[in-house]
């Protein structure tokens, strides 16, 4: 094991070329991908993609500065209705557009940044879930956002390219992801970073220590914002269609439950949660047609519950995992991680 | 006048409901501290619970809705012993998410086994059951959820007042290693709060479910009853009973004059507003944070 001799060899970008070599095959791979893959799964790629972001952004907040945020759904709209009103009626281009939206989300956020510095705990999870309840309930009355019956979305063109196909829009997005996740990983690393950490470890000695508690709170919440904003945008174009009843609590307590499945202040918790949960959300959703668990279920389903099948069984298994993960690893799958890593860096003591 | 009347006294009936989950919530956080969103969702499956007694089991109305409290206390117990006991490190954000997490196994639960339309519970009161006094016209329903709020209040005040047991769950919240020392069972304390809250949820939730039956019925009421509970100060049972009634008022008197489209919201718009001039609820003592 290489000796770190000071803090900034511990948070350098890559800590060994071993790493960089891996990173550049992963980026080969991520970009390859789409040659192999049939169209559902670039589908169920650009969905987990879009959750990776908003989860990150939700770490810097929840993980790293120790706020709680029960209204992320909230961003996500202002997201995705900014990218897509932005597009059809002002005839913005999409590459101006997503950042546009996601600075209004940004700017949201800031507003909802300000009560927090006076509540924690409960008071700020009921703040937030307001916000993101209000933030559904207005889009959905206001002729402007298409209220019901929501909006369509445009076709994407950059340039010569025009965006049509689920492959093409992959591309687009793990460039924004990658870019993303690398601007995060920095911000953790620089003055920023750690002064959110301070925050969450010790506000008032933070504050002490000269740390503005005031400018970086808020800055917290808009940067986490702004994150669910660029998900929102883009989560509009997987979907090609959005209206109100997507952004719902749950939306928001899915995106808290998985970065905490992932693990609290862990960027690679947060990519692993993201992806867990989606993929676990796809594939539950017909439970049924998977073999002899399936099969079990329906007999399951048929004897005690009720004939018409299993409706609802992804909320039992995530609730199963959030309950287990905060019982028995509460620094979550990077938890896990950690310690597997330990186990085997040691065997066989 | 006889609108805004009318309108109050419709306010004070929905503020009724809130004030029995804002209740149930603020007694769970009295003692232990843990913001309960599973509060809901205990009320549900205690309510369906009792809907299966009486239409499959074909028993007594009364002799059911005891067993579905009955229930509610023992799920209470259960899951503060199974669950929350067995947290490693609690703080704020992880008692949150475990309770959301038991919030969607019991909402998953339910509409596996019921499905998700709208069911009709055998309550011994007509719901559109109606009364008179003057031109304002009451429910029958609404009476009973009133009285029984209330009633609940004094009963639940009186009880963490004067009693034994409630001067203990007093002391456990106030210093739970000094309230151990002098004898008190801290664990066993906190499995009765939990079993006492989850059964003045499973009233509230009995008292909604002549109106609506559905899986997502506790949505609204237990988050209306959590910023209740919020705008109280989370540990005052007065507290959320006032504040209860005044958002349940607040919101018909907004839904009459201003709009009816943003009723719902109006309350959330009410709790972030007080919030920011009284971070600790209006009924609170506000505790700057020692360092």
């Amino acid at each position: 094991m290489d000796m770190k001799r000071d803090y900034y060899e511990d948070v350098r970008l890559f800590s060994s070329p071993a790493v960089v070599f891996w990173f550049v095959v992963l980026l080969g791979a991520l970009y390859l991908f789409p040659l192999f893959a049939e169209n559902y799964y670039v589908y169920v790629a650009n969905y987990i993609a879009i959750n990776i972001i908003v989860a990150t952004g939700l770490n810097l907040l929840v993980g790293y500065t120790g706020q709680i945020s029960l209204g992320h759904a909230g961003f996500f709209a202002i997201g995705a209705y900014g990218t897509i009103i932005l597009m059809a009626k002002a005839g913005l281009p999409f590459l101006l557009a997503l950042p546009c939206a996601a600075l209004i989300a940004a700017g949201f956020g800031f507003f909802l940044g300000l009560p927090s510095l006076r509540l924690e705990g409960p008071y700020l999870a009921i703040a937030t879930l307001g916000f993101g309840l209000t933030i559904t309930q207005v889009i959905g009355r206001v002729e402007l956002f298409g209220g019901r019956e929501g909006l369509h979305a445009p076709d994407i063109t950059i340039g010569p390219w025009i965006i049509d196909t689920d492959k093409e829009f992959y591309i687009l997005l793990i460039t924004l992801t990658i870019f993303l996740l690398l601007f995060m990983r920095n911000l953790i690393r620089t003055r920023v970073g750690r002064a959110f950490i301070a925050i969450r470890d010790a506000d008032i000695a933070a504050s002490t220590m000269g740390v503005n508690i005031l400018y970086y709170k808020t800055l917290a919440f808009a940067v986490s914002a702004f994150y669910a904003g660029i998900g929102g945008g883009l989560y509009a174009f997987v979907l090609k269609f959005i209206e109100p009843e997507i952004f719902t609590l749950m939306m928001s307590i899915m995106f808290l439950a998985m970065v905490v499945v992932g693990g609290l202040g862990s960027m690679m918790g947060s990519i692993a949660g993201a992806t867990l949960l989606c993929w676990l959300d796809l594939k539950l959703r017909n439970i049924l047609s998977i073999p002899y668990i399936g099969d079990w279920l329906e007999h399951l389903s048929k004897n005690w519950f009720s004939i018409t099948g299993v409706s609802n069984i992804q909320f039992i298994v995530f609730g199963t995992i959030m309950i287990l993960i905060m019982l028995f690893e509460p620094l979550g799958l990077f938890g896990v991680w950690i310690r597997t890593k330990k186990y085997w860096r040691t065997w066989p003591f | 006048m006889t609108d805004l009347i009318q309108m109050i006294v419709s306010g004070i009936a929905t503020g009724s409901s809130y004030a029995l989950m804002g209740l149930a919530m603020v007694i769970i956080y009295k003692t232990s501290e843990v913001p309960n969103f599973a509060q809901g969702e205990m009320a549900l499956i205690s309510s369906f619970f009792a809907m299966m007694l009486l239409t499959s089991f074909n028993l007594n109305v009364y002799l059911a809705f005891s067993l579905a409290f009955l229930f509610a206390a023992v799920l209470g117990c259960f899951l503060e012993f199974a669950v929350l006991r067995r947290a490693k490190e609690p703080n704020v954000l992880g008692m949150i998410v475990i309770t959301i997490g038991i919030e969607m196994v019991i909402l998953g639960f339910v509409s596996w086994k019921f499905g998700a339309e709208q069911k009709t519970m055998p309550f011994p009161i007509d719901p559109y059951d109606s009364l008179f006094i003057g031109d304002i016209f009451l429910k029958k329903l609404d009476i009973l959820t009133l009285v029984s709020a209330l009633g609940l209040m004094v009963v639940l005040f009186v009880f963490f007042r004067f009693s034994k047991l409630g001067l203990a769950m007093k002391a456990t919240q106030q210093n739970s290693v000094a309230a151990r020392i002098v004898g008190v069972r801290t664990n066993r304390i906190l499995m009765t709060t939990w079993g006492i809250s989850s059964l003045v949820g499973a009233v509230a939730g009995l008292l909604i479910s002549p109106t609506i039956m559905h899986p997502y019925m506790m949505w609204d009421p237990m988050l209306k009853g959590f910023a209740a509970a919020v705008m109280g100060g989370m540990t005052s049972l007065p507290g959320a009973v006032v504040a209860a009634y005044m958002l349940g008022i607040i919101e018909n008197l907004f839904g009459g004059y201003i709009s009816i489209e943003f009723k719902t919201v109006v309350a959330f718009v009410i709790i972030v507003a007080v919030l920011c001039f009284k971070p600790s609820g209006l009924f609170a003592r506000h505790y700057v944070k020692k360092v």
